[in-house]
């Protein structure tokens, strides 16, 4: 287990609010590998997102990491103060986020940008940061590098400002790559190149991903293992292969039964009847027992975990007749 | 960039023609210059011809095009008060106004950008507190008000700084400068603080709520994922993209400074161009006035200009549409 990249236990977010206490995500455990690619899917709110952010040391205030522990190759970095989260933030732990158009300051050149952040987590001085600022514009597929450097965010597109956003991720060879929705905001055709791009590079370097996203299809194609959350908890964890062909959770099951798919012909679409339950109105027992068809009274009553070994689903279902 | 300007500067010559046509009727409507300018004894023959050497008979046209060719050149006529060139007049009492007006936009830039950005990152301390509540009073009190609190607490009371005129200057050529004496410049204390205070207010708020607009953009969010220092990224990445509407305030405010210190000038009897304008209202000096009117706008009109010029140095997006349009 010494490969262990980011070890997460039995973290738990909460927002204080006015009304009492929201828990956004909810005694989650899981654990990236080095080169390996972890998937987050799950619904919005499902508590995704946050997870990524609270191993950046990036929650909005009042939101708080209430228990459980983060490390990052063996150290612990929940408990770090602004400062030192600073110089883990994009020396060691990369982060891409959403929407590439606003991700990048408008009124600074690219080149700059990376120069900065380069600077900040390496000793290279300003020309040899420079130098190393083109290498990763030409790793992440920018075509003539030597005008495009000193360009504005708004001069490239939405595809070549996430390259752009992705050499900035790289620019300290960090172990982990946060990647928040990192094609949500791109267009279908693009969105597979950079997939494909985030991957090759991450192999290359051996970089762990935690790549968060809605889009089972990305997933599929792009990571190793997948978490699938649900109203702030694991419902289930596994290999890519595992979960999209054997889903063990009915959550799970439902999720993979409404991706439309262009080869089968499918009269209609499943669908998981109701909606995910909003944070202050989460049932006892199960998170999912309202919209279950396979409800039985144990998941009124008790919330099932995932065992120890971090891999299956959050689920009574498991063994027979254990619903009851 | 070159279309650009050419596109700024033929609108803003467009400008100054309006303000022509309006200072012209004002000199030529209000009152008859004639009445103003002969003495008691003059008899109709000596009206008459005046009328004709002045130009009065001619049309409208081309008197028009007579003023707006001699304003171009510096020309406003002689005042009716002290039968003196007004240009020269104005050339006099320009450095004064315009001394006062930098030293109080410096002030308020000084000043007001840091607080207003102290006010944004430090939301809930003390400090933030106090800059809040006494921007409030900022605002609210009248700059006259400010002037004479002023005086009394540092003229009479302690006696550190003078209250009134413009200390010692120093001509560079026509340009009569008190920056560079010393009593010339403890005579502009005061006056500046007095005409900055709203000035400082006003940009303190501003920059505070564009701060706060900025803090919550996605790019913030990412710098700091890059992990820029805190401080790097409030007064570098964020206040970069907070200063263009405080230089658009800042512009438009210079030229109300400049309009408006004649306030500020009389409670401190500074002898600027607020001062002439309103000995030159109390004498119904009407070249006076019509050149304080063509002036102050021609500065309003370049300090548009210069603003928009500003901008498209400032924010690259904006640069980028003429580069494009120019191939």
């Amino acid at each position: 287990m010494s490969d262990v990249v980011l070890d997460v236990q039995n973290l738990r977010v909460e927002f204080p609010t006015r009304k009492g206490i929201l828990t956004a995500v909810d005694d989650i455990s899981l654990q990236i590998r080095q080169g390996e690619i972890l998937g987050m899917v799950g619904e919005s709110g499902a508590g995704k997102s946050m997870t990524g952010m609270s191993i950046l040391g990036l929650l909005e205030p009042p939101g708080r990491i209430a228990a459980g522990t983060i490390h990052l190759s063996g150290d612990r970095i929940d408990d770090l103060d602004d400062t030192a989260m600073q110089s883990i933030r994009g020396r060691r732990i990369g982060a891409i986020f959403q929407d590439p158009l606003t991700s990048l300051n408008p009124l600074f050149r690219v080149g700059d940008q990376l120069v900065e952040t380069i600077r900040l987590h390496t000793d290279l001085d300003k020309s040899a940061a420079r130098e190393r600022a083109k290498d990763l514009m030409r790793e992440v597929g920018i075509p003539a590098v030597e005008e495009r450097i000193d360009n504005y965010p708004h001069q490239f597109s939405g595809g070549m400002r996430q390259r752009i956003v992705i050499a900035l991720a790289l620019c300290a060879e960090p172990e982990l790559i946060v990647a928040d929705e990192p094609t949500t905001a791109l267009d279908v055709s693009i969105q597979a190149q950079i997939t494909a791009l985030l991957k090759r590079l991450c192999r290359e370097r051996g970089t762990a991903v935690m790549l968060v996203t809605h889009d089972m299809g990305v997933i599929a194609e792009t990571a190793d293992r997948v978490a699938v959350m649900y109203a702030g908890r694991l419902a289930e964890v596994g290999t890519v292969d595992d979960v999209v062909r054997r889903p063990k959770h009915p959550y799970t099951s439902g999720l993979m039964g409404s991706i439309p798919s262009l080869r089968k012909d499918v009269a209609e679409l499943q669908m998981i009847p109701g909606s995910m339950p909003r944070l202050n109105a989460i049932p006892p027992g199960c998170a999912f027992n309202p919209r279950c068809g396979h409800a039985g009274p144990r998941c009124h009553r008790d919330i099932p975990r995932i065992d120890s070994t971090h891999t299956g689903a959050a689920c009574w279902l498991g063994t027979k007749g254990e619903v009851a | 960039m070159i279309a650009f300007l050419l596109k700024r500067t033929a609108n803003a010559a467009f400008v100054m023609l309006a303000v022509a046509l309006l200072a012209f009727v004002i000199f030529r409507f209000f009152g008859d210059p004639v009445e103003m300018m002969v003495n008691e004894q003059a008899t109709l023959q000596d009206r008459v011809e005046l009328r004709e050497r002045l130009g009065l008979n001619d049309s409208f046209v081309v008197q028009y095009t007579r003023f707006v060719t001699n304003a171009v050149q510096g020309d406003f006529g002689i005042s009716y008060r002290n039968q003196q060139d007004v240009m020269v007049l104005i050339k006099d009492r320009f450095p004064a106004t315009f001394e006062l007006v930098l030293v109080a936009t410096v002030i308020s830039l000084v000043v007001g950008i840091p607080a207003g950005v102290i006010t944004a990152v430090y939301r809930d301390s003390r400090l933030a507190n106090i800059l809040q509540l006494s921007s409030i009073v900022g605002v609210s009190l009248p700059s006259f008000v400010v002037g004479i609190l002023l005086i009394l607490a540092f003229s009479v009371s302690l006696g550190w700084l003078p209250a009134f005129g413009r200390g010692e200057t120093v001509d560079i050529g026509w340009w009569s400068s008190g920056l560079l004496t010393p009593s010339g410049r403890a005579a502009l204390i005061l006056p500046a603080i007095s005409l900055s205070t709203f000035q400082v207010t006003l940009v303190m708020r501003l920059v505070r709520a564009e701060m706060l607009e900025t803090l919550r953009a996605d790019y913030i969010k990412f710098a700091r994922a890059r992990g820029v220092p805190t401080a790097r990224v409030q007064w570098r990445h964020a206040l970069r993209n907070c200063l263009m509407p405080v230089i658009t305030l800042t512009g438009m405010q210079i030229g109300n400074l400049i309009a408006f210190a004649l306030v500020t000038e009389t409670v401190f009897q500074w002898p600027g161009m607020g001062m002439l304008f309103i000995q030159a209202v109390t004498f119904v000096d009407i070249p006076v006035m019509a050149a304080y009117l063509m002036i102050v706008s021609f500065i309003f009109v370049v300090l548009n200009t210069l603003v928009d010029i500003t901008y498209a140095w400032v924010d690259p997006r904006l640069r980028d549409d003429t580069a494009r349009a120019n191939g």
